[in-house]
């Protein structure tokens, strides 16, 4: 909300503070300050102030009320005039293409002097012909022919609003010669107001906080006026059909105003909080709403007259829209009305959508003479259903769709009045008529000293707490000594009773007293059992262990698509798509569904990153999302990684040489499960996401932890990418459920091991890891190492058949094994190998 | 026979002289001490000495025994240092060449932070409780305080999911914020001493969302820590106690905090934390904009009818709750000024951590 500090200091006396101060108060208070706009007044001096700053400081010397006496034509040209000016002291010729003073042009004389804010020679403005936001200095200059070097400005020159339309023209009595810093100088403080501070969405609020908050009083503001005419009362009436929609409705009614332009003043006011000024009466329903926070809405009185039946009296009714119902707004626009929308209503149908948008018929025009005025309270949910469903957002319903207190409707409607007495000359007939079928439970809260102590920690004597709350209009009474109720002033709707009242007015306390007066404390209540967690600690493990193995770790985002999950698979194993956790509103496509493929995340940043490197290896761990019929759906962990590239990187002295295969990711694999001390065998395995020859199953115990392998072929295609691509998929719910509780360490033989190799001809469709079990079963505790160094085939030892070479270490934790104990091993394994496996041993 | 041996020795000592590698000092041991040697051979002519010549013969020729084999081990030393210092001198590298390239693994810089913060915490007694991603209107929002179009929704564009049922009731939505946990652990907690709930302590870290446009300052996904204290003696002065204190362990021993006014649903009295910009010492800078100050997080004394729906009795129990964001923390640590780097997972950013 943009707030000129010129209107607040309507309501509250802010001598002695600066801008900044005032900005600083109220950020600190929970009304937060997102920037300040100088226009005029003096910018604050240094930069440590905390806030946004923009704008000018407008030079006492320079920049004056000055008055024109005559508008001349330019000798050279007929889109420039040149004004007779006078400054206070000097006399000037200003030379000016102001479109607002042409009609001047060639009068002479004026009858009346046209009060202007004049910019003499060297005074810095902005530039007002340029689109961006430039300064400019004020130059002597020869424009066709005559001198210039002063001007008169517009109010984007000033930087007071971004009208370029013409120059200011000031109300009559601006006084001649005043530095235009004194008489119009001004700050816009762009106030943030959170949900619970809509109370004070308009000008009396926030002087009301500043005064509460740096204990001044609050001026408040004038809602009498003089009466005249036949009195309103019996002359309308108002029909509420549902009252916790519309709990409250006032009318009040002014006769023979004349429509002009607002007060310059006005206008100014107006544009500053970011409204378009557009005639007295209109600008003064918006003006009373900035100032007090009650929207109002203005009707052409004499269109209703014409409306009812001869015999009728005006009637307004309030009710919701009937299927189908239309209503053609003010800005000319028909529109279809939904069943919970409310509309305002006659007796011959809709006049407006309320608390949203008048209509188009009964709206104040250029010969409106009498003025019927609403002033109503509206369902705050309804509004704001109403406000979205028909994108209609506006100043009057960003208050209604936040909620503003019933009292304000007539409070709001006197304020409004008494302006549109003041700038229209219409005469407000007496009597106003209200209509109040449903008032708000004014709330009552009982809070003792140890509330006080129990929330905030501090002592707050409750005679202190009074005068803290009665500052913000809360109306309070001492009940004993020890008890003070507390009664909410009118204007408040955020304000629980019992318990939550408590905390409703504990945080007013707070913010009164300062959240900076409350002294900071350990926390007394005893630490609560440490229980850890356990699930991501093993998370985190594995983390760790993955780094540790070289891979780097990604976060993707967690929505998809199909689609793009659909990559993974080759376009001929494409089945149905599973479920997904779908979105009912997305920002894209591609990201209208929560990812149920752990790999596919990996491997579009696979993707993204071959162009990078020419390695990648990288891993991620997250949830995925499963959806289960009637509940919320399922988000196991998984990890998956991928390895692409080069082996080694390139260096100065050797070229990187063979890419990544399957056993560098089943090497990966075996020091994960390793490290997790987890036995787990490796069961080739068809996965259509894989090579069919280069794919494995894990399996612990029967149950599977996941696949990996060298990806299909064909997905290169997919994920454009060169070299092969090896990945796994794994799911981490089922590691970390497996995870032992502990393991044993083997003790470390003192005595020296014995070394051998042997080399064992077996089928060349022998799984190698099926020999080296049966090494280890059949060698015993003293084999305390088999190595498989290598793989051989050659036409020696025939046809179908490899050579299985395996480094042995023999040990013994009790003594020095000699060559006997030795070669008892070894005959052991060769004639298991010979008898279960058909294996040969190699004669070297 | 004694100038035999002197010349035995002149010229053994000028040949040695010229001596130069281990290849000719070897060739000059045999010649000269070899047991085959002059030297030695006069040795066997001792015997045919006169009695009276032996005993000077015999000490001159063990003095020059000693002479040459003390040369010998001399030169010997000397020809040794000289190769080794031959030797460095010429595999002198030229040690600005490049290392060769190790892969490193690293964790996702959030990770990074994420655990720094849980890590400080949990020195603070915070244990981390976790909570799904997928959560129903009534813990993301009802729960805390939020009614179906309650203003404060306005603050959290949600993503909703398409559970194919339209009930308001059981509308399905990614968590807007990690609070949803703080009832979901309450719940937890109380049910197993209902009469006298256990006192919390917890730091719930996790992945929230929020329907926007995915531009530089704003993300669709995010993740937050979130911290709750309960007990029955906690005040608004603890919250700023403990906080201050995360502060100073997270962003250095002297950073200052300041707490302002502000609004959650789920806390009242609500605050925001900023501390004094580390970058400028609150002079005012690009990183914090001008403002001398950060913002770090938003806190507040947990809402009465909040614990009232985790059970805990507000009328016996009170605590505070806190929530900040990892990635803003790191943005404004590194000057990250792409808030998309984070998912984006190009390892040219993510290589940097």
């Amino acid at each position: 909300m943009k707030l000129p500090v010129s209107w607040l200091k309507d309501f509250v006396d802010l001598s002695g503070l600066e801008i900044v101060d005032i900005a600083r108060i109220l950020t600190m208070a929970g009304l937060e300050v997102e920037d300040i706009s100088f226009a005029g007044l003096p910018l604050p001096k240094k930069d440590d102030h905390g806030f946004k700053v923009s704008g000018i400081e407008w030079d006492r010397d320079k920049l004056l009320v000055a008055e024109v006496s005559a508008v001349n034509p330019h000798p050279n040209a007929d889109r420039l005039v040149l004004c007779d000016l006078f400054d206070g002291k000097e006399k000037h010729v200003v030379l000016t293409g102001a479109p607002n003073l042409f009609k001047y042009k060639g009068q002479g004389k004026l009858p009346k002097t046209l009060k202007v804010a004049f910019a003499k020679e060297s005074a810095v403005v902005y530039n007002g012909h340029s689109d961006a936001i430039e300064l400019l200095k004020i130059k002597k200059a020869v424009i066709r022919g005559v001198e210039s070097s002063s001007m008169v400005c517009s109010e984007k020159e000033l930087g007071i609003s971004k009208d370029h339309e013409g120059i200011i023209i000031f109300d009559d009595d601006a006084p001649v010669g005043m530095p235009l810093a004194d008489y119009i100088g001004d700050a816009v403080l762009d106030v943030k107001i959170n949900p619970n501070m809509a109370r004070n969405a308009n000008v009396l609020g926030v002087a009301r906080e500043l005064a509460a908050l740096t204990g001044r009083k609050l001026i408040k503001p004038n809602y009498n006026f003089d009466t005249s005419g036949a009195s309103l009362y019996g002359m309308v009436k108002i029909d509420i059909s549902q009252p916790e929609l519309n709990p409250r409705f006032v009318l009040g009614l002014i006769r023979d105003v004349k429509i002009y332009p607002s007060p310059y003043w006005v206008q100014r006011r107006l544009r500053a909080a970011g409204m378009r000024p557009i005639s007295n009466v209109v600008d003064a329903t918006n003006y009373a709403m900035i100032e007090i926070g009650q929207p109002l809405h203005a009707f052409d009185y004499d269109v209703l007259e014409k409306r009812k039946g001869p015999q009728d009296k005006i009637t307004i009714l309030t009710r919701t829209a009937s299927q189908g119902e239309k209503l053609v707004t003010l800005d000319n626009v028909e529109r279809t009305l939904a069943p919970s929308n409310v509309l305002v209503c006659d007796t011959k149908g809709a006049l407006s959508m309320a608390g949203i948008m008048g209509g188009l018929e009964s709206e104040i025009s250029g010969k409106t003479r009498n003025i019927l005025l609403e002033g109503a309270a509206w369902n705050f949910i309804n509004i704001r259903r109403t406000a979205n469903q028909h994108n209609l957002p506006s100043e009057a319903s960003f208050r209604f769709s936040r909620g503003v207190h019933p009292a304000l409707a007539e409070e709001g409607l006197r304020r409004c009045l008494y302006w549109m007495s003041q700038w229209s000359g219409g005469k407000v007939a007496p009597g106003i008529v209200d209509e109040y079928p449903l008032a708000p439970k004014q709330s009552l809260v009982k809070i003792s000293q140890k509330d006080i102590k129990r929330s905030l920690g501090i002592e707050i004597p409750l005679g202190k707490a009074k005068e803290l709350l009665e500052s913000l209009e809360f109306d309070c009474a001492f009940e004993g000594t020890e008890t003070l109720l507390v009664k909410a002033p009118l204007f408040r709707m955020d304000i629980g009773e019992g318990i939550v009242g408590i905390a409703d007015i504990m945080e007013e306390l707070a913010r009164l007293y300062g959240f900076e007066n409350i002294p900071e404390s350990l926390m007394a209540d005893p630490l609560p059992p440490q229980r850890g967690n356990p699930s991501l600690e093993a998370e985190n493990r594995v983390k760790d262990i993955m780094v540790a193995l070289g891979l780097q770790e990604i976060i993707s985002h967690r929505m998809t698509s199909p689609e793009i999950e659909q990559k993974l698979l080759p376009a001929g194993l494409r089945g149905e798509l599973p479920e997904y956790v779908k979105l009912a509103n997305f920002i894209a496509p591609e990201k209208r569904v929560m990812r149920r493929s752990m790999l596919s995340s990996v491997m579009n940043v696979m993707e993204l990153n071959f162009r990078q490197k020419e390695s990648l290896a990288l891993f991620e761990i997250g949830s995925v999302y499963i959806p289960k019929a009637g509940a919320l759906p399922l988000e196991p962990r998984r990890l998956a990684f991928a390895m692409s590239g080069k082996r080694t990187e390139a260096a100065w002295d050797s070229k990187p040489e063979s890419n990544y295969d399957f056993f560098d990711i089943k090497g990966v694999i075996e020091a994960l499960f390793a490290a997790l001390h987890l036995n787990v065998k490796y069961v080739p395995s068809v996965h259509p996401s894989f090579h069919p020859g280069k794919c494995a199953a894990i399996d612990l115990d029967g149950s599977g932890l996941g696949v990996f392998g060298e990806l299909h072929p064909e997905l290169a295609e997919h994920y454009s990418g060169n070299a092969p691509v090896v990945a796994a998929d794994l799911d981490l719910e089922a590691i970390l459920a497996a995870l032992p509780s502990g393991y044993p360490i083997n003790a470390i033989s003192e005595f020296p091991p014995i070394l051998e190799d042997i080399a064992l001809v077996v089928d060349e469709d022998m799984p190698a890891d099926r020999v080296e079990s049966l090494i280890k079963k059949s060698g015993g505790e003293k084999l305390v190492a088999a190595r498989l160094f290598d793989v051989f085939r050659s036409e020696q030892l025939g046809k179908g058949k490899k050579s299985l070479a395996y480094a042995l270490a023999y040990q013994s934790p009790d003594g020095t094994l000699n060559d006997k104990d030795a070669a008892d091993i070894r005959n052991r394994i060769v004639a298991k190998a010979e008898k279960e496996l058909g294996a040969k041993l190699r004669s070297s | 026979m004694l100038d035999k041996l002197e010349k035995i020795e002149k010229e053994a000592l000028k040949t040695l002289a010229s001596v130069k590698d281990k290849a000719n000092l070897e060739k000059w041991r045999l010649a000269k001490i070899g047991r085959h040697s002059p030297m030695m051979n006069m040795f066997s002519q001792m015997a045919s000495l006169s009695k009276e010549e032996r005993p000077a013969f015999g000490q001159g020729i063990n003095r020059l025994k000693a002479l040459l084999e003390k040369e010998f081990e001399d030169r010997r030393a000397h020809i040794k240092q000289a190769e080794l210092e031959e030797s460095l001198a010429s595999e002198k590298l030229d040690i600005s060449l490049p290392g060769r390239p190790v892969k490193m693994g690293r964790l996702h810089p959030s990770t990074q932070n994420l655990r720094r913060v849980l890590g400080i915490l949990a020195e603070m007694g915070f244990q981390v409780y976790t909570a799904r991603d997928v959560e129903s209107d009534e813990y993301n929002f009802q729960l805390l305080n939020i009614p179906p179009h309650h203003p404060a929704r306005e603050m959290q564009d949600t993503f909703y999911i398409d559970t194919g049922n339209n009930d308001e009731s059981e509308k399905q939505v990614l968590r807007t914020h990690t609070s949803p946990g703080q009832v979901r652990a309450m719940r937890e907690f109380s049910s197993q001493n209902p009469d006298n709930p256990p006192p919390i302590r917890i730091a719930l870290p996790g992945m929230c969302y929020r329907f926007e446009q995915i531009t530089a300052r704003s993300e669709v996904q995010f993740n937050q820590v979130e911290g709750l204290v309960l007990g029955q003696t906690i005040t608004f002065g603890d919250l700023k106690g403990t906080l201050s204190e995360f502060a100073r362990r997270m962003f250095g021993s002297h950073v200052k905090t300041r707490f302002r006014s502000d609004h959650f649903p789920f806390t009242e009295p609500s605050a925001e934390m900023d501390i004094e910009c580390y970058v400028c010492g609150g002079k005012g800078c690009s990183v914090c904009k001008k403002s001398g100050w950060l913002e770090i997080l938003g806190c507040g004394m947990v809402h009465p009818s909040v614990l009232a729906n985790g059970g805990y009795d507000p009328a016996r129990y009170s605590g505070f709750a806190f929530g900040m964001g990892p990635e803003r923390q790191l943005m404004l640590r590194h000057k990250i000024s792409d808030i998309r780097y984070f998912w984006g997972n190009d390892i040219r950013f993510l290589e940097q951590f």
